[in-house]
């Protein structure tokens, strides 16, 4: 279990005498828990449309399971994030097990590459990629060539440091 | 200039098949498989053991967490589900493979002597000596014959 959790979040306009069945709004946010996942479809809809949370009700919110979780899969993330300086849309790529996981992968390198915060990206679309051939990105490029493997040339294992001294020097060789 | 001669390393590539021992974690200390790499960190592994006390949960782990062994399941598919993994196991016959290498006969020889009482420890240490004793005496009839 993760720290992010994909939610499905409906909600609408609260209903009035002019518009007795006011539209649906249907989001897919990825949020830590529930409360949050509440509080980023009402920020989000009202940069969208004019509804707020006072004048407006959730209707349904339910967590969306991985359909496979246990299947390697690439995915193509496209945000909105504001910079210092500036907003800015990106598309990146990550190759994980779950949209979650990849959600989660993309928030940490963005804080690592760009410093940036939960509060500064928006997440556009998460979308799998099935096929090689839609992969853009060098970094998974290189991950898909057939018959893929690497040695572990230089291994530093935990147990040495362990101690404040030590007989002799640590093998690295592998 | 000397022609020079190349060859391919020795090293144990992270590659789909590969046996590995998970070292750390819950399944400290079993067996499993290599069934997709994820990155240059991480694979999927899969440990499909018959016994459930030996058997890894198909699972995301760091290649930080992993020891390669020599054994490879060289016809794996990648990204092949449990059945399958389980299949070419049986059929390499990994376990009994494994059971055989002279590291796993030290890691049990290990576990075994760390669970041990002082007494037996004791009995460890006479049961040394003695067999010590006999390779010394055989070695010096060996030097004598030979000074002779």
């Amino acid at each position: 279990m993760g720290r992010l959790t994909e939610y499905q979040v409906i909600g609408r306009h609260l209903p009035s005498e002019a518009t007795p069945a006011p539209k649906l709004y249907r989001m897919r946010i990825f949020a830590p828990n529930t409360v949050v996942a509440k509080s980023r479809f009402w920020y989000f809809l009202m940069k969208l449309r004019k509804v707020k949370k006072a004048n407006g009700e959730i209707v349904s919110l339910n967590v969306i399971h991985e359909k496979r979780p246990m299947k390697v899969k690439n995915f193509g993330i496209w945000i909105r994030y504001d910079s210092r300086s500036g907003t800015h849309n990106m598309y990146k790529e990550y190759r994980e097990m779950s949209r979650t996981d990849a959600v989660e992968a993309l928030y940490q390198d963005m804080a690592a590459r760009h410093r940036s915060r939960f509060r500064s990206i928006h997440i556009l679309k998460v979308v799998e990629l099935e096929k090689t051939e839609d992969v853009k990105r060098p970094y998974i490029k290189q991950l898909l060539t057939k018959d893929l493997k690497f040695p572990l040339p230089h291994r530093v294992s935990k147990v040495s440091g362990t101690k404040i001294f030590a007989p002799k020097r640590p093998s690295t060789f592998y | 200039m000397g022609d020079a001669e190349i060859k391919a390393s020795y090293w144990r590539l992270v590659e789909i098949g590969r046996i590995v021992l998970v070292h750390g974690g819950p399944s400290d200390g079993k067996l499993a498989t290599i069934v997709e790499i994820i990155d240059h960190k991480r694979a999927l592994i899969d440990g499909p053991s018959t016994s459930t006390k030996t058997a890894v949960p198909r699972q995301s782990i760091a290649l930080a967490q992993l020891i390669l062994t020599p054994l490879v399941l060289a016809q794996l598919p990648r990204g092949s589900r449990t059945g399958v993994v389980k299949a070419q196991w049986e059929k390499a016959g990994i376990e009994a493979k494994w059971q055989e290498s002279a590291w796993a006969k030290k890691r049990t020889q290990k576990e075994k002597r760390r669970a041990l009482t002082d007494f037996e420890r004791f009995k460890v240490m006479r049961l040394r000596k003695q067999a010590r004793f006999e390779v010394r005496k055989s070695m010096a009839k060996v030097k004598t014959a030979a000074a002779k």
